[in-house]
């Protein structure tokens, strides 16, 4: 299954939320404000590093480079992916959740 | 057992309420398509969490806000063999309601039985 | 694969309509079928061709237009949001037509994934 994340932690708890029920395993990608989740040097850096030894986590280099950050300042384990990525993890990952 | 569930070209469709009632729409327009989606002899499941338990809190009166009252149609799922109810666990504790707080009778699922819920879907209608 | 695509807000707060379009297109090119499009809530506006974008701004309107024209793109709008949101035929853009939730049901019914893309 995969969950998209789109919102900034420091704004929503929807990371939260998906993080509380999806299972271990699942595909989580972090996309539009979401990215920053994903982030070195933030407050939410060591809950990232957690998210990704159990889930596999991504991020949308798009809105990364959109918001001014790249890919290598992601956290260790967060999978860089274009929007050809994401198409991937769609229909690669059973039913989609969308935490709007 | 519903008839639907019985069906194999039937298929499950989730719709998640995540929102509080009122303060914005889209509570509301989730129970308008599920409704819909009712008449379509799907397997249904009908989700509350987070904020969306707010949604199933008895006696609101929208009165002096002048704004329809659309929780009064959650009372119509029923009518629609939408019997799937579930509310989250933590959500409802965080917010110190219990089901008998509720409107509607529903079965309280923990995180990760609606976490195992999600994985079974095919359509996850959320707002 | 066949893929529904939900669009829930509209283009000039969020960027959700934008994600999806971009979504759309990469979905398109590798192959994919788009079942259909549809566009619930403030989506709707997505399809409001009286609004004037910035010259210097993208007009998604028109691109979303594009893609239902020359890509065959069914693009539909809900007709009880729409109506709330003064969304009708006759400031419909090129492209999208105007139906019911029963189209949702109907292509989330025969697609492998359904996506909501929101606030």
């Amino acid at each position: 299954m995969l969950h998209l994340v789109n919102k900034s932690p420091f704004e929503r708890r929807s990371m939260e939320s998906c993080l509380r029920f999806a299972a271990k395993g699942s595909a989580i990608l972090l996309y539009e404000d979401g990215v920053v989740a994903g982030l070195k040097g933030t407050a939410f850096a060591d809950l990232a590093l957690g998210m990704a030894k159990h889930y596999r986590v991504y991020a949308l280099v798009p809105d990364l480079a959109a918001r001014g950050f790249s890919e290598s300042q992601l956290v260790e384990g967060i999978t860089p992916v274009g929007y050809d990525g994401f198409v991937d993890l769609v229909a690669e990952n059973g039913p989609v959740q969308s935490w709007v | 057992m519903s008839d639907t569930e019985d069906d194999a070209s039937a298929k499950k469709f989730m719709f998640l309420t995540r929102k509080a009632p009122h303060g914005t729409i889209y509570a509301h327009e989730i129970l308008e398509a599920m409704l819909i989606c009712g008449a379509y002899e799907q397997d249904i499941t009908a989700l509350f969490i987070d904020d969306g338990v707010y949604c199933l809190k008895k006696g609101q009166d929208t009165k002096a806000i002048n704004i329809k009252n659309f929780a009064k149609a959650y009372g119509a799922m029923d009518g629609y063999d939408i019997e799937k109810v579930y509310v989250d666990k933590s959500s409802m504790e965080a917010r110190g309601l219990t089901p008998k707080d509720l409107m509607l009778d529903v079965e309280v699922k923990t995180a990760e039985e609606i976490g195992r819920l999600m994985e079974e879907q095919d359509v996850i209608i959320t707002g | 694969m066949k893929f529904t695509v939900i669009v829930n807000e509209g283009p000039f707060i969020h960027q959700a309509a934008d994600s999806a379009y971009h979504f759309v297109n990469a979905a398109l090119a590798k192959g994919h079928e788009i079942e259909r499009v549809f566009f619930y809530y403030d989506g709707v506006k997505n399809a409001n061709k009286v609004s004037e974008p910035q010259s210097d701004d993208r007009d998604i309107v028109k691109l979303w237009g594009k893609l239902g024209s020359e890509k065959g793109v069914d693009l539909v709008v809900c007709v009880a949001a729409a109506l709330r949101r003064g969304v009708k035929q006759e400031n419909l853009a090129e492209g999208f037509r105007i139906s019911g939730l029963g189209q949702l049901m109907q292509a989330c019914m025969d697609s492998d994934r359904t996506i909501v893309f929101g606030d």
